[in-house]
């Protein structure tokens, strides 16, 4: 699926929602489900700055495609990193470099984004965008 | 005490979050503004914004005498001696960066002790650790107990003759712990040494007299105190402040520039470089009349019962643990719940319209000395209410419900 078919999936997820707790629940649920991260990967450089909570992010470069891990102390955040990562994981950097993530907006997470120092979604994205950037440029050397 | 009637007097208490009624308990990071600083702005601006201490017009006059009848206020409100002592600063943290700009780089020199305690926010440790940098001063930290009170034991093992300089806070952001400052003070002059008072959290709170405390200075902020943001205040005696070189350069600090040499103006406005914050110095004053107009013996019962109540509530979930049980507290009630992230707690909270700070409070070290990542805190005000606690009881509830 690209980056947008599975963005409108979320956002057809959350339309299912009747109220607020019904969202928070499903993104607990996403968080609790996420693919534990390797400890060995949970290094002080993989730290996420900006979050309130501690955020590890790592990636993996195969294929031409960037497979990401990470993990959170607190749980909504790990629940909005999960998502994060199932709409750019296993891409290729050029389409998470060009990704508009507009579901974030769409399904009412905007807050999240605006909040940089307490919640560091944007800080997660921007960490997304960089790995891509990163492997790219070593892609075309 | 007629709480309905405080609320009133606050305009944003109306506000709705997501279909909820605000419940704020925020109130350590910034306490809501009454109508009366809100309309002092708006007048400012409507009916005599001008640059002052220049301007020999008649706006110029109106904005002059209302900036300096603000600095006659707090004089009044701190007991100050004169409106010399009193300087208009950015706020608390600008007023720590002040002294130990000006008198810790002229008087404290190469091994001389500073004292701040474990309890302190960022911008009472972060200042002097610069000026220690700079000037080869040694910062010494005075340690707290589990229950979040300074260890008055090894205050009195650390304070020594090498010590030149104690800076500690009133009333601790993070935990409520109101400091025995009158000790501090006595035992630092004892030695020599000069005392600031970080004072932000503690104006609101606590009757401030800087002659009976006989403080060096006392710093604090007006948006802490019902008054506009990006103001503040730094008390400091005549004697020292007329001692300390200016910090910043610039117009209205000067006597007479030319490119030889500048010789600078008296106090107060040696400290106060370029266009102050006319508006929210001049607004300041309307906060001063309101938090002056009410009864304070009253306030204080009121937040002392919100206090207890709060922390009984609190005790009785399972899984919530207080930290910070000093023997004296103002009204914040700072806590953990087993098991679930601080931020966690916030953002189910703030879906049900309760505003409460998480994290570590910009008091890194302290957090470090209980071990936890950060702490929920709701601070209270004058115009919080029992059943806004009842709201932030059942909020836990359901924070509970959701991720325990």
């Amino acid at each position: 699926m690209t980056i947008n078919e599975i963005q409108d999936e979320i956002i057809e997820t959350f339309e299912l929602f009747d109220d607020w707790e019904e969202k928070y629940e499903y993104i607990i649920d996403v968080g609790k489900k996420l693919a534990p991260m390797d400890d060995q990967h949970k290094t002080d450089d993989n730290i996420i700055k900006g979050c309130q909570s501690v955020v590890w992010l790592n990636a993996n470069f195969t294929d031409g495609k960037i497979q990401f891990e990470a993990d959170s102390q607190a749980i909504i955040v790990k629940g909005l990193v999960s998502m994060l990562l199932k709409v750019l994981s296993g891409h290729t950097p050029d389409e998470i470099l060009n990704a508009d993530l507009y579901f974030i907006e769409k399904v009412g997470l905007t807050s999240h984004l605006a909040q940089t120092r307490s919640n560091g979604l944007a800080s997660m994205v921007k960490q997304m965008k960089t790995y891509a950037l990163a492997y790219k440029t070593l892609e075309d050397k | 005490m007629d709480v309905n009637k405080i609320r009133a007097d606050f305009p944003i208490l109306e506000t709705e979050v997501l279909g909820k009624k605000l419940v704020y308990f925020d109130n350590a990071a910034t306490t809501q503004k009454p109508k009366a600083v809100i309309d002092a702005l708006k007048d400012y601006y409507d009916s005599y914004n001008a640059n002052i201490h220049r301007g020999i017009h008649y706006l110029a006059e109106k904005a002059t005498a209302a900036f300096e009848a603000t600095r006659t206020s707090v004089k009044d409100f701190l007991n100050a001696s004169s409106t010399e002592e009193i300087i208009f600063t950015y706020g608390t943290t600008d007023g720590i960066n002040l002294v130990a700009n000006t008198y810790g780089r002229k008087f404290l020199k190469e091994g001389d002790e500073i004292l701040i305690s474990t309890l302190e926010h960022h911008s009472n440790i972060v200042p002097w650790q610069m000026l220690c940098e700079a000037n080869g001063c040694v910062l010494k930290v005075i340690p707290i107990d589990d229950n979040g009170d300074i260890i008055l034991e090894a205050f009195d093992k650390l304070i020594s003759e090498k010590t030149k300089f104690v800076s500690v806070v009133h009333v601790s952001n993070a935990l409520g712990t109101i400091n025995p400052i009158e000790y501090i003070i006595e035992k630092a002059h004892a030695v020599g040494a000069k005392v600031l008072i970080d004072g932000a959290q503690a104006s609101s709170h606590i009757k401030i007299d800087v002659q009976v405390l006989d403080v060096d200075f006392y710093v604090l902020s007006a948006h802490k105190l019902f008054g506009p943001t990006g103001m503040g205040v730094l008390y400091g005696k005549k004697a020292l402040l007329e001692a300390m070189p200016p910090w910043r350069g610039g117009g209205e600090m000067i006597k007479e520039v030319t490119f030889e040499k500048t010789t600078f103006a008296d106090l107060p406005y040696k400290f106060e470089a370029g266009t102050p914050n006319i508006a929210d110095v001049v607004a300041f004053k309307s906060a001063l009349d309101y938090f002056n107009s009410l009864d304070h013996a009253a306030l204080k019962d009121h937040e002392d019962e919100l206090l207890a109540y709060a922390t009984k509530k609190l005790q009785e979930i399972e899984g919530v643990k207080i930290v910070g049980q000093a023997k004296n507290k103002v009204s914040v009630v700072s806590f953990i719940m087993d098991g679930i992230h601080p931020q966690d707690v916030g953002i189910i909270l703030d879906q049900q319209g309760i505003a409460v700070r998480t994290g570590h409070h910009c008091t890194q070290p302290l957090m470090q000395r209980f071990a936890i990542p950060g702490t929920v805190r709701a601070s209270f005000a004058p115009y919080n209410t029992k059943e806004e606690i009842d709201a932030l009881i059942a909020g836990l509830h359901k924070v509970k419900k959701f991720l325990a």
